[in-house]
């Protein structure tokens, strides 16, 4: 029983974090391109680091 | 719409000038690959002062940078397309509008609503897993202390994540109307009140994770309608922004200039050189004008304005270039009472119901009739109040729209995809509906089932004669010219002359020969068709007619059409004879020349009345008040502005090979839709009982709620498949350009 309290807020600290790393790539705009992006990473070379 | 007769837009007054550079969003064309992206970023970060240039391939925007910020600089921007159009890529500028950014911006409040609701959802299943699993054995307090760390995380997340549903729900309401939003806002607030009760009096069941199950799948149907949207208004907007023209206007000083044709003013001396089209009405003011009006009324043979006389935007000169005063500006230009016939026929397509709506009207008042009898069923057979209200909530949880709420949207984005890979832009999700119901397609002639490009016709002539005639236009780059090009013999060419408008002269094997203007050959007439005359050594000048040829892929698609069980016909502003020519070439039933737009009209209300839904495709402005006014409607890429703005469909490779495609694709969609409300009608028909009778768990409404959605999203993706098998070929019906005679001869010979 006593496992519950710490497993639970581990579980939920863990899904904040990714929750939160979504909500992070949301806003920097990192879903704005993704037919792009799935092209550029097979480029050869790096392009100019616009972020 | 040819790329060879479009003019580069000026884009300078597009550019955003900062304070020491200057930046511009282009929509770009054609760009499709990893390898175009790095082309375009690459070539233009070459060039000298470009600091950025950063390609959005899932939108087709390029953000261009570069330094400096006068006059100068930001006229680089013309420079920028011309590189790109050298590239092979077509440029126009993108002004973002406000209902753009809104989309966008309800986009990602839609995608942050799902995630935040997965995450609760994913959480509170952990929990739920354990209190089912748990069963009898768990002591009443570890389960009371898992419900409250529920409803801890439910409730902030349900009221967080539920917003767009109690939005729309509260706006249908304040109507006084209902929607699908309704019965799912009630489901959810229920949903958590019940349990919220049920926790507080620590009872074993809790339907947190039902309630944040309903807002997650849902979600996840809205966001694809969303992005559907997104994507339709972005491919129309692409075409629409690669539509800027430009035009040449007359100073005072005689100089000429070149302007948006959005900047023409009424009363500007504009310069319309030979081949182009009036960017606006305008009046001519010099005599000898040879204008070809077919875009306006569909008629092929031209027409000689007198001084004075309106001409209609949109109609071509075919003579020489002309002088001409803008009556009004290009955006007020299209003919007033065409405009007036489309808004009217936009508003009778708004009066289509979608599918969804309707099925939503018959299920609201079902449902809320059947949980309002099982509580009064409940309290009448003598049960506690409690086990009344408890069952007829499980009975609104289980019935909500969950699978409806997917069934749509997921098909529909399936459809448009599919569509799109092929190059058929759609404009709505409704649009697709309203294809999959047509049972009649009316045709337009001029440019929808012909080509609607001057190609000239030389089956009169003997073969040495072509072969003559072929061999001196290949040393002239004019259309008419390329097109003669192609008839050459090998001869030897000695002199060659040409003078621009007027024609082309040479010798050949020692015998002079030309071809141009009447007046410029000698010895001819001028006549009231398009064409070319041609005089060889001493022999009598010779009539070439420009003729406008059947599409080479319009018999099959037509043949294909009819084997879909689909009735055509074909209504044309041209001369009564050339419209049947074509109707028989094709195997059209039923034709009619000398058609007013009004008349167009006319013929399809009267289908329409009859009980039959029409499938207009056409691309004259004299089409667009038909196009808007049909139940269905479809464009070519090449047709005119106010004619793609009313269609349903615009058939992007100018091609009506899609057309039978398309239709395919949309009657799939809509039995796919219509199998969706089965499952779902289905599921909840086995459902339902159980909850009356109060035998629903919150296990029982997890599994069935996501075993639904799954189904429902299944079955939607079948529709990838849809169109692979493209039905009975016609190999002996092509068009073969030797058997059938090019059109319009005939009545214009």
């Amino acid at each position: 029983m006593t496992s519950l309290l710490w497993l639970i807020p581990v579980a939920l600290i863990l899904g904040a974090g990714a929750l939160a790393g979504f909500v992070w790539a949301l806003k920097s705009g990192q879903f704005d391109d993704p037919a792009g992006d799935a092209e550029r990473i097979l480029g050869e070379d790096d392009g100019p680091d616009l972020g | 719409m040819s790329a060879a007769t479009a003019t580069t837009p000026r884009l300078s007054p597009f550019v955003t000038r900062g304070s020491d550079h200057c930046e511009i969003d282009l929509v770009i064309e054609g760009a499709r690959c990893g390898g175009c992206l790095a082309k375009i970023e690459n070539g233009l970060s070459a060039l000298p002062g470009v600091t950025t240039a950063r390609m959005n391939l899932s939108t087709s925007r390029l953000h261009l940078e570069w330094a400096g910020s006068g006059e100068t600089e930001a006229a680089r921007a013309d420079d920028f397309a011309q590189v790109l159009h050298d590239m092979g890529f077509g440029a126009g500028p993108y002004a973002p509008d406000a209902a753009d950014q809104a989309r966008e911006s309800e986009s990602k409040a839609l995608l942050l609503a799902m995630a935040v609701a997965g995450f609760g959802l994913m959480n509170i299943m952990l929990l739920s897993a354990g209190v089912w699993a748990g069963g009898e054995s768990m002591s009443a307090l570890t389960r009371s202390f898992l419900h409250w760390l529920s409803a801890a995380i439910a409730l902030p997340i349900a009221l967080f994540s539920g917003r767009p549903f109690f939005r729309s729900a509260w706006a249908a309401l304040s109507k006084r109307q209902t929607n699908m939003d309704v019965p799912i806002t009630l489901a959810i607030l229920l949903a958590c009140g019940l349990s919220l009760w049920e926790t507080w009096h620590s009872e074993a069941h809790t339907y947190f994770d039902a309630a944040l199950m309903l807002i997650f799948l849902l979600l996840i149907g809205r966001f694809l309608d969303a992005r559907l949207r997104a994507r339709t208004s972005m491919a129309a907007q692409q075409l629409a922004a690669l539509q800027v023209r430009s035009a040449a206007r007359i100073k005072a000083d005689g100089s000429v200039e070149t302007i948006p044709s959005e900047d023409i003013a009424p009363g500007d001396r504009l310069l319309i050189p030979s081949g182009e089209a009036l960017p606006c009405d305008a009046k001519i003011l010099q005599p000898g004008a040879r204008i070809d009006a077919a875009v306006v009324t569909g008629e092929t043979a031209l027409i000689r304005p007198d001084i004075g006389e309106t001409i209609y935007s949109g109609s071509l000169n075919r003579g020489q270039a002309i002088t001409v005063e803008a009556l009004r500006a290009a955006g007020d230009s299209l003919l007033s009472d065409i405009t007036r016939l489309v808004e009217a026929g936009a508003q009778a397509e708004a009066r289509h119901v979608r599918l969804a709506d309707r099925a939503a009207r018959a299920y609201v008042p079902i449902v809320h009739t059947l949980a309002l009898a099982t509580l009064l069923g409940w309290l009448l057979v003598g049960a506690e109040p409690r086990t009344a209200i408890l069952n007829a909530i499980a009975v609104l949880i289980i019935t909500c729209p969950c699978a409806l709420g997917l069934a749509v949207p997921a098909v529909q984005v399936v459809a448009v995809g599919r569509l799109f890979s092929r190059g058929i832009l759609i404009r709505s999700g409704d649009a697709l509906e309203r294809l999959a119901a047509i049972r009649h397609i009316v045709f337009d002639k001029t440019g929808t089932l012909t080509q609607g490009q001057a190609v000239p016709d030389v089956s009169h002539l003997t073969p040495k004669d072509r072969s003559l005639i072929g061999a001196l236009a290949t040393r002239s780059a004019h259309p008419i010219s390329q097109a003669l090009a192609g008839l050459a013999g090998p001869h030897t060419i000695e002199v060659v002359e040409e003078i621009p408008g007027q024609g082309l002269r040479g010798r050949i094997d020692g015998s002079p020969i030309a071809i141009g203007q009447a007046g410029f050959v000698g010895g001819a007439h001028e006549r009231d068709e398009a064409g070319v005359w041609a005089k060889i050594g001493d022999a009598a000048p010779v009539f070439i007619p420009l003729t406008d040829p059947i599409r080479p892929e319009a018999p099959s698609a037509i043949a294909t059409l009819h084997d879909m069980g689909l009735t055509t016909s074909l209504l044309s502003g041209d001369a009564d004879a050339v419209a049947q020519s074509v109707a028989r070439d094709l195997g059209i039933e039923d034709a009619k020349g000398r058609v007013t737009p009004e008349d167009k009209l006319a013929d399809i209300t009267a289908r329409e009345a009859s009980g039959t839904p029409v499938l207009m495709v056409g691309d004259g402005i004299n089409d667009a008040p038909a196009l808007a006014h049909a139940h269905a409607s479809a464009s070519l890429a090449g047709a005119s502005e106010i004619s793609r703005a009313a269609a349903d469909i615009i058939l992007r490779g100018d091609t009506l090979a899609g057309l039978p495609f398309a239709i395919r694709v949309a009657r799939a969609a809509k039995s796919r839709v219509i199998e969706n409300f089965a499952f779902a009608a289905g599921y909840n028909m086995l459902a339902v009982p159980l909850a009356v009778f109060g035998h629903v768990t919150p296990l029982i409404a997890a599994a069935a709620m996501s075993g639904s959605s799954l189904i429902v999203t299944l079955n939607a993706l079948r529709m990838r498949r849809v169109g692979d098998y493209e039905g009975p070929d016609h190999p002996g019906r092509h068009y073969d350009p030797q058997t059938i005679n090019p059109v319009g001869q005939g009545a214009l010979a």
